[in-house]
This record gives C-alpha cells, sequence and structure tokens, in this order.
C-alpha cells in the first residue's frame, strides 16, 4: 500500500473537513508488550496515522522525553527486526491506518538501504522519516523507498528559506512534516499565528498535505494547529505519560490511550469549533 | 541544514580573505605562541632506535593543538556576528581552548561535557569555570563525549540566530571536517619547513594518536603529496580489542552515520552506536574524521592500536626521558614508537604529533603508575 494508505487516508479526512490526529510513541517503549498494547489501541483513541519511532542510540534531535522513551526501549530489548515485527503484528488487524517510522539514518544504513524499504514494505509501513538525512545526502534512500512505494516524508522548519523550501519537498510524498519551533522535540510550544505563517510557505510550493509537530503539547494548541493544517502531530505529551505512569506505578498504555484520546479529540472538533 | 550551508558560505569566504589570513596568524603568533618547535628527541631516539622529532603542540596557550582550531573558528564566529559560543569537550582540551579563545573576545561561552568526563578531567573543568565558561553536564548515553555532541547539537538548533557551535575536531557536519583540518594544517605545514630545515630532508614517518582525529589530520595532510612519507595513526584500543572496550573506529568499526559525517564507526549489528572505551578522555568518540577513513581506504596512511596500558607506559617513558609529560592522547602515539622504527630503520627520521601535555591526566594515571 504505501504512499497510496497515506494519500487514501488525507482524502478521507478532507472529505469530511477533519484534521488528522497523528500520534507518536517510540516502538518497544517501554517494553514490547505495552508498546503493543498502545499501538493496537491508538485507531481506537483516534489516532488517523501513527508514527512509529524508530529508537536509536543518539536521538540528536529530540528532547528528553523521547531520548528517555529510546532509551527505555533500546534497554527492554528494541530493535530493527523487533520494530518491523511490530508494524506487521499492527497490520494484521488494521489494513487502513498509515504507519510512518521516524528515525535516524544509522540503523536503516547498518540494515541495507533497499532491504530495509523492502522489509519496511513488507511489514506494511508506508512511509519513512529519517531526521538526519538532508536532501542533498537522500537520494540512495528516496530511490530505495521509491522501489518499495513507501513515501518519504522530509522536515521544514522556521529555519527554511523560500529557496531551500523548494529543496526540501523535492521528491516527498505521503504529507510534509512542518517542524513548529526552533529546536528539538517537546520544546516549548510555537505561537499559532506564526505557525499559521509558516504553513502557506509550505503550501506555495507543494501541494501535499502539511503536518505540524515538535511543541505540540496541549489539546488547546493540537486544535488550534487542526484549524492552520492537514495534520496534527502530538509525541512528547504521550511519551511523557509513559514516564509518569512508569514513576507512579500505573499502567503506561492506559495513561497514554487516555491522552491520545482528549487530544484526538480536540483535533478532531477544532475545525467544527472554529 | 541551512546552519550549516551559512556556516560554509561564510567559511569559504574567510578563507580567502587576507585580512582574515593575517589576523589569525598574529594571534597564533602573539597569542599562542606559533610555530610551535621541533625538537630532537636524543634519549626517545636511542631507546627506540630511529631519529624522532616531537612537533612541540603541548606548548601552545592552553596546553594542547586544540587552540590552533579555536583560535581560526572564534574569528569566524565574530565575523559572522554571533555572540554566544558552545562546544563540546571530551578531555577537556577543546574545552579550556574554546573558553580561553571566548573570554579573549568577550564572548558567552556555554561547554557541554559528559559527567563520566567531568570527574576524571576535574583540573580542565576548573580552568574552563575560572575562565568564565559554563560548563554543563551531560548525563544522557555514556555521557562522554559524543553524548556532549548530541547536546550541543541540540542546543545549536534551538538558539540559531546568536549562536555559533565550535567543534574541537574532525568530525560533525561538513564544513566541519574540513575547516578544523584546514585551522590545524598549521601543524604540518610548520613541520614540513622545519624538518627540511633541521634533517635536509622529508620524513619517513609521521606519526599521531587518533580519535576524531584533528591533530592526526592537521599533521598529515601538507605531506599527504609527498608519497615516500608513511603516515601512521594511533587508535586507543583501551582494554584491548578483544575486549570490545575500546575507541577504535577504523580497527574494529565499520561504515555509518553519526552527527552528520558518514565514517567508520562503533556500532553494534543493529546500527546502535556502541559507547568507545579509553582512557584517554579525548579519545573516547565511536567515530572517527572522514578524511582518516578515505586515507586508510585508499592505502595512504596506515592506523595501529595502543591499550590504556601501552599509553600509560609510554606516558611515564616519555616523562622520564624527555622530561616532557605527554597528554594520554599523545602517549598512544608515543606508544607505537618501536613499531613504526622497525619499519623505518635507524636512521629513518620519524616526527610525532606531540598533541597535548599531561598535567590534566595526573589523577587519571596515578594508580596505574603506583609502585613503578
Amino acid at each position: 500500500m504505501g504512499v497510496s494508505r497515506i494519500e487514501a487516508r488525507f482524502a478521507d479526512l478532507e472529505r469530511k473537513d477533519l484534521a488528522a490526529f497523528v500520534p507518536y510513541v517510540v516502538a518497544g517503549d517501554p517494553d514490547p508488550e505495552t508498546s503493543w498494547r498502545i499501538l493496537e489501541a491508538l485507531p481506537g483513541a483516534g489516532a488517523d496515522l501513527i508514527e512509529l519511532g524508530l529508537p536509536f542510540s543518539d536521538p540528536m534531535a529530540d528532547g528528553p522525553s523521547v531520548q528517555h522513551g529510546a532509551a527505555r526501549a533500546l534497554a527492554a530489548g528494541a530493535d530493527t527486526a523487533g520494530v518491523l515485527a511490530l508494524a506487521r503484528r499492527f497490520r494484521d488487524v488494521d489494513a487502513a491506518t498509515p504507519i510512518i517510522l521516524m528515525g535516524y539514518y544509522n540503523p536503516v544504513l547498518s540494515f541495507g538501504l533497499d532491504a530495509f524499504a523492502g522489509a519496511a514494505a513488507a511489514a506494511g509501513i508506508d512511509g519513512l522519516i529519517m531526521v538526519d538525512v538532508p536532501p542533498e545526502e537522500a537520494d540512495p534512500l528516496a530511490d530505495a523507498l521509491e522501489t518499495h512505494n513507501l513515501a518519504l516524508i522530509r522536515l521544514a522548519t522556521p529555519t527554511t528559506d523560500e529557496a531551500r523550501m523548494a529543496i526540501v519537498a523535492r521528491r516527498v510524498r505521503g504529507f510534509v512534516y512542518f517542524v513548529s519551533v526552533t529546536g528539538v522535540t517537546g520544546s516549548k510550544e510555537a505561537d499559532a499565528d506564526a505557525i499559521a505563517a509558516q504553513v502557506r510557505r509550505v503550501r506555495e510550493v507543494s501541494r501535499l498535505p502539511v503536518a505540524v509537530g515538535f511543541g505540540v503539547r496541549t489539546s488547546e494548541r493540537a486544535a488550534e494547529v487542526a484549524r492552520i493544517a492537514d495534520a496534527t502531530v502530538v509525541g512528547s505529551a504521550l511519551v511523557d505519560e509513559i514516564s509518569t505512569a512508569l514513576a507512579l506505578n500505573r499502567d503506561p498504555a492506559a495513561k497514554v490511550l487516555d491522552r491520545a484520546a482528549a487530544m484526538a479529540q480536540a483535533v478532531h472538533s477544532a475545525r467544527a469549533r472554529g | 541544514m541551512p546552519l550549516v550551508l551559512a556556516l560554509e558560505q561564510a567559511y569559504t569566504e574567510a578563507k580567502a580573505d587576507t585580512a582574515f589570513q593575517a589576523e589569525l596568524g598574529g594571534y597564533l603568533a602573539t597569542y599562542v605562541g606559533r610555530p610551535s618547535p621541533l625538537y630532537f628527541a636524543s634519549r626517545l631516539s636511542k631507546r627506540h632506535g630511529a631519529r624522532i622529532w616531537l612537533k612541540r603542540e603541548e606548548l601552545n596557550h592552553t596546553g594542547s593543538h586544540k587552540i590552533n582550531n579555536c583560535m581560526g573558528q572564534i574569528l569566524l564566529a565574530r565575523r559572522m556576528g554571533k555572540t554566544r559560543i558552545i562546544a563540546e569537550t571530551g578531555a577537556g582540551q577543546h574545552g579550556v581552548a574554546a573558553a580561553t579563545a571566548c573570554t579573549l573576545f568577550g564572548l558567552a561561552c556555554v561547554v557541554y561535557m559528559g559527567a563520566v568526563d567531568i570527574e576524571r578531567q576535574a583540573p580542565n573543568v576548573q580552568r574552563m569555570r575560572l575562565l568564565g565558561a559554563e560548563v554543563r553536564p551531560v548525563e544522557s548515553g555514556s555521557a562522554t563525549l559524543k553524548d556532549a555532541m548530541n547536546e550541543a547539537l541540540r542546543d545549536w538548533v534551538a538558539n540559531v540566530s546568536d549562536t555559533y557551535y565550535l567543534i574541537g575536531s574532525a568530525a560533525g557536519p561538513h564544513p566541519y571536517p574540513m575547516m578544523v583540518r584546514d585551522f590545524q594544517t598549521v601543524i604540518g605545514r610548520e613541520a614540513r619547513v622545519q624538518i627540511l630545515e633541521a634533517e635536509g630532508r622529508l620524513p619517513d614517518a609521521l606519526v599521531a594518536c587518533v580519535g576524531g582525529g584533528s591533530n592526526a589530520i592537521g599533521l598529515f595532510h601538507p605531506f599527504l603529496a609527498d608519497e615516500t612519507v608513511r603516515l601512521y595513526g594511533v587508535e586507543a584500543s583501551g582494554e584491548g580489542m578483544e575486549s570490545g572496550r575500546h575507541a577504535a573506529a577504523l580497527n574494529g568499526g565499520r561504515p555509518g552515520v553519526l552527527h552528520g559525517a558518514h565514517s567508520y564507526l562503533l556500532q553494534d549489528l543493529d546500527g546502535q552506536v556502541l559507547e568507545a572505551h579509553s582512557i584517554s578522555a579525548g579519545l573516547d568518540y565511536p567515530g572517527i574524521g572522514p578524511e582518516h577513513a578515505f586515507l586508510r581506504d585508499a592505502g595512504r596512511a596506515r592506523y595501529l592500536t595502543a591499550t590504556d596500558e601501552e599509553a600509560v607506559d609510554a606516558f611515564a617513558l616519555c616523562t622520564r626521558l624527555e622530561g616532557i609529560l605527554p597528554a594520554l592522547e599523545s602517549a598512544h602515539a608515543l606508544a607505537k614508537l618501536d613499531e613504526v622504527a622497525a619499519e623505518t630503520g635507524r636512521d629513518g627520521v620519524i616526527v610525532l604529533g606531540l598533541s597535548g601535555r599531561g598535567d590534566k591526566d595526573l589523577t587519571a594515571i596515578a594508580p596505574r603508575l603506583e609502585g613503578r
């Protein structure tokens, strides 16, 4: 399915005039079974697409929340094969919700670009975000993904100027991911007016849906973003729920899903109220 | 990316600007104390059986070659209008050099340093704080150099407008490996002139330690076209290659991507980066500058390894024979002099990059030297 599953989902949401709610969780966080219970239940909690983090030892674009999530997953034995198996298990019970794998280049490079793209496609993954691969270096990866009909999704940021925006949009499929803050994941929230202006800049160079993430922590902000962009990505706020639940000896899955449901509700009702 | 593209452009312009080069040359001469001497180490020569010359980078202001690069980059940062400098450091040599350069120009300085390194390099932490730098401990990951670099990168992307990231090694995203190399080639350019004057010919071999590889590439680069000059880099093999606890990216790693550079990397089968291990905090990096990977694959340079124990032995030997306390990093290069001398022969001329001084390492090695 790959790219077409993402396109179908956005087309469906557009017909309903809904923004997509896109939760991000780290695969294998805090352990394989809890991670599965979270993933399996996310569509029921309102997830339209799911961003699945491929844990990496050196997540330099991530703030403390996601760093902790990745460290927990790795400590609990997460590896690339396990992440692919988790996606496969999800695809067996849900054929419609796109899964976007988000991570860093080295584990993918180590697996082999074409082998990885093939394995990811076979596991029912639809797209890939590689945080540390700039467009200048992305052709081998883009070729491999294209062969297996997977979407390459790139990040645009507030520091991406006009000339560069076109470079960023090149070879991108599925959607463009706009990073709403200048900084790492989980940073403090950006101003809604500023985000609106930035999203307009992305739309000038790409007709793809625009997702906004990094620094969306509250339901209020998620709703504001839903009125501006085509998708709202929420990551650190969900990963924090796992940290909190573990500290309080509560069920992390229940906490994450409660929070996801509340954010999904805010995103899905934003336009009707706005 | 826009950050590093802007940096590349600013650096390209500065490099071609004679006023910039003249200003840098002035500071190197009067503040850093260049040229650094090339010293004939007669007792080490006798011991190892070759004509051994030490390129005395440890005599630079702040005690290592790191200041060469810091002076260059700080002038570039000023040119770019940046007011806040961030840096990562392992042994603290680069941190001290960066803090010093910032003090000289009244710039705010934040140094990221792994919590483990802060413990084993206490004197340098004190020096940085005395110089007015803020030393931020990094607890994530292995709490060493690579984690300090992660944290510095996170700071940089969040503070793009006023902040300059002063990387200390030939690692990180382009243009850093090239720029750091350029600023460090002063070592090799001087050494080339000095050895021609002293010996009337080119050396048979150059030897230098490699972590990220900045002092080695600085020494090697001006000799690359001289095919008769053999190049030896020495990686830290820690507790031994077979123990798995080492920092030898070229000898024990495979190609990978870390911190925006494609080079050899210590990693597991899944592509997760492994912790590097070395008694020397300055060599404790799981990657290596990409140009060293190129030189190795092209067969132009050879990369040997020295264990913690060999480095400590070489530290003691150099101290006792020459009255020079080498940094533990540089001691890795000294540890391979027997091996290199065996290849060059008794009349062979060897230039060794003595990249830093060892005062900072006394606490770390005191327990190991007891009873010797």
